[in-house]
């Protein structure tokens, strides 16, 4: 780590915010990638869509959900897919060519911190993830299907209160395993396998409340929950008042600053052995 | 027949040297081929824990939706190994290293399609060869000459109709690279529709796959007769036996379609 190192958030908060709306921007010049996510996007709602519908015709409360629940959480599933980068498509590819390329070394020179630069540009691309890629497949699948959207607008401020919270744990984690490259060069195998942990504990393939007994218990524990079932679950009314929805923010809460701190740690020890790649 | 041999030639000596390189880091290919495994049992264990909470799926059981997700996992599989990167065509076209391919003595649907060969899909192919093992295994099929016969037909069928929706995906990326994402609408998309039995499904969509994009010859009109089972459009019983048919106009379109492409491409120039 560079002489700079350290939190620098009080009086670089305007440089975080640049940052932040960089990310945004640039993923906003990506039209036709939107549009084409979008459309992507839409498709696998109406395919999960009629498989629920199946599922919750046969067991009609499964996992505590009515049909038209189970419809929202299949739609809100996708709209959260790339805002939380499920399958892929953040910072880690980038952030690994650098680490690999020995790019990494005027990264830790520069008088910014790593771990706060990346988060701010990944919360700009969330964003616009959020906008771009989460309101049309939403109101797709609201025209399409019956679905269990809450009226009131304090719930939808609480939804994405919960959904920041969960991109910051979504960074978090990835970050973690972008910093294994340090140590692997390579970091395909590593992203592939926690690509993959990130889909199934986040509920995507199936929602979390419906996996059976002591796996279900366990899953809705991990961090990985915190991506998409607990925002899902704020928005159903599943947590409500002021008791359950502190227990749903106290656990993405706890993930997030559990994760940075554990990210803070080992990229002060990849930092510590760094040896730069080539000449 | 010379051009093929020869484009066949050409795209296994780019394919072996991207295995080459691959085994430069076993660890990363160890990780990434297991990593790939997983990743599609992954879709299988949803639904094996589906199947935790209820008996049947639109009226099919838990070994007749295996069967359909083996068929079609296996199917997808060897077109996503073989052809899988035709989705890097948009990425080539947008920073111009596609001139290079035009220029080898190679074709260039023989390159890009070899293009950074990942032998790692080979996870998805024994996965759904699994699943599809244990559900024959499991099932009470009647094995009729027809039936056994239509097993692989079945599987190399839908390899080709699942190839050929890589091919018209890679064509439409001359048009438009940036929208590449879409083609995983209708292959890994197609993928996830096809593991599931079509009563599933609202009928118009079910029409939709039959005959527009023909995803239905894959898998759901030869199980259904290899299982037993009518098929909801009621369709004549010879259409059963379409699926080497339909992949070989697939792929006869997709080759058109290539052309095409290929002919519209205008370097960016720089």
């Amino acid at each position: 780590m560079s002489r700079y190192g350290g939190l620098h958030a009080g009086p670089h908060a305007g440089l975080y915010g640049a940052v932040a709306a960089s990310g945004f921007r640039r993923y906003s010049t990506y039209r036709v990638a939107t549009a084409a996510g979008v459309f992507t996007n839409t498709v696998f709602g109406f395919i999960l869509a009629y498989t629920y519908i199946a599922l919750w015709d046969q067991r009609p409360h499964l996992g505590g959900y009515d049909q038209s629940m189970a419809l929202t959480y299949v739609w809100i599933g996708q709209a959260l897919l790339a805002t939380m980068a499920m399958m892929g498509g953040g910072f880690q590819d980038e952030l690994i060519e650098r680490i690999r390329t020995g790019d990494i070394a005027i990264d830790l020179y520069r008088p910014a911190d790593l771990q706060l630069w990346w988060l701010s540009a990944d919360l700009g691309r969330a964003a616009f993830h959020l906008l771009g890629r989460g309101i049309l497949p939403t109101l797709c699948g609201a025209l399409l299907f019956d679905l269990a959207l809450p009226a009131n607008p304090l719930t939808w401020l609480a939804f994405l209160l919960s959904v920041v919270l969960g991109v910051v744990v979504s960074f978090a984690l990835r970050y973690l395993v972008v910093l294994s490259a340090f140590w692997l060069l390579d970091g395909a195998g590593v992203t592939t396998v926690a690509g993959l942990a990130m889909l199934f504990f986040s509920g995507t393939l199936l929602p979390l409340n419906v996996f059976p007994g002591t796996l279900g218990d366990i899953a809705r524990l991990l961090p990985w929950s915190a991506l998409l079932q607990v925002p899902a679950d704020i928005l159903l009314g599943v947590h409500t008042g002021p008791l359950g929805l502190a227990r749903a923010y106290g656990l993405q809460l706890a993930w997030a600053v559990t994760l940075l701190c554990a990210g803070r740690a080992l990229q002060a020890v990849a930092t510590r052995k760094v040896v730069v790649q080539g000449g | 027949m010379a051009d093929v041999t020869d484009a066949l030639r050409s795209y296994w000596l780019i394919v072996v040297m991207w295995m080459r390189s691959t085994m430069t880091y076993r660890a990363s290919f160890l990780m990434t081929t297991l990593g790939n495994f997983a990743g599609t049992a992954l879709d299988f264990v949803a639904i094996v824990l589906m199947f935790t909470r209820v008996d049947s799926l639109g009226g099919f059981s838990f070994a007749e939706v295996a069967f359909l997700y083996g068929t079609t996992s296996t199917s997808f599989g060897i077109a996503d190994l073989l052809m899988g990167s035709m989705d890097r065509l948009g990425q080539r076209v947008r920073d111009g290293t596609l001139d290079t391919l035009l220029v080898r003595p190679a074709p260039v649907l023989a390159q890009v399609a070899a293009d950074k060969f990942a032998l790692r899909r080979l996870g998805r192919v024994t996965q759904g060869a699994l699943v599809l093992g244990w559900a024959i295994a499991r099932l009470d099929i009647a094995w009729t000459p027809a039936n056994l016969l239509l097993v692989p037909v079945m599987l190399i069928s839908g390899a080709g109709i699942f190839g050929s929706v890589f091919v018209i995906g890679g064509a439409f990326q001359f048009l438009s690279n940036d929208a590449s994402e879409v083609q995983n609408s209708f292959t890994y998309g197609g993928n996830t529709l096809l593991q599931f039995p079509p009563t599933v499904f609202a009928k118009d969509l079910v029409r939709g796959v039959t005959f527009v994009v023909p995803l239905a010859f894959v898998n759901w009109l030869p199980a259904l007769r290899i299982l037993g089972r009518d098929d909801p459009l009621g369709l004549p019983a010879w259409v059963d036996f379409a699926p080497p048919l339909v992949a070989g106009a697939c792929l006869a379109l997709s080759g058109l379609a290539w052309r095409a492409g290929l002919r519209s491409y205008r370097s960016t120039g720089s």
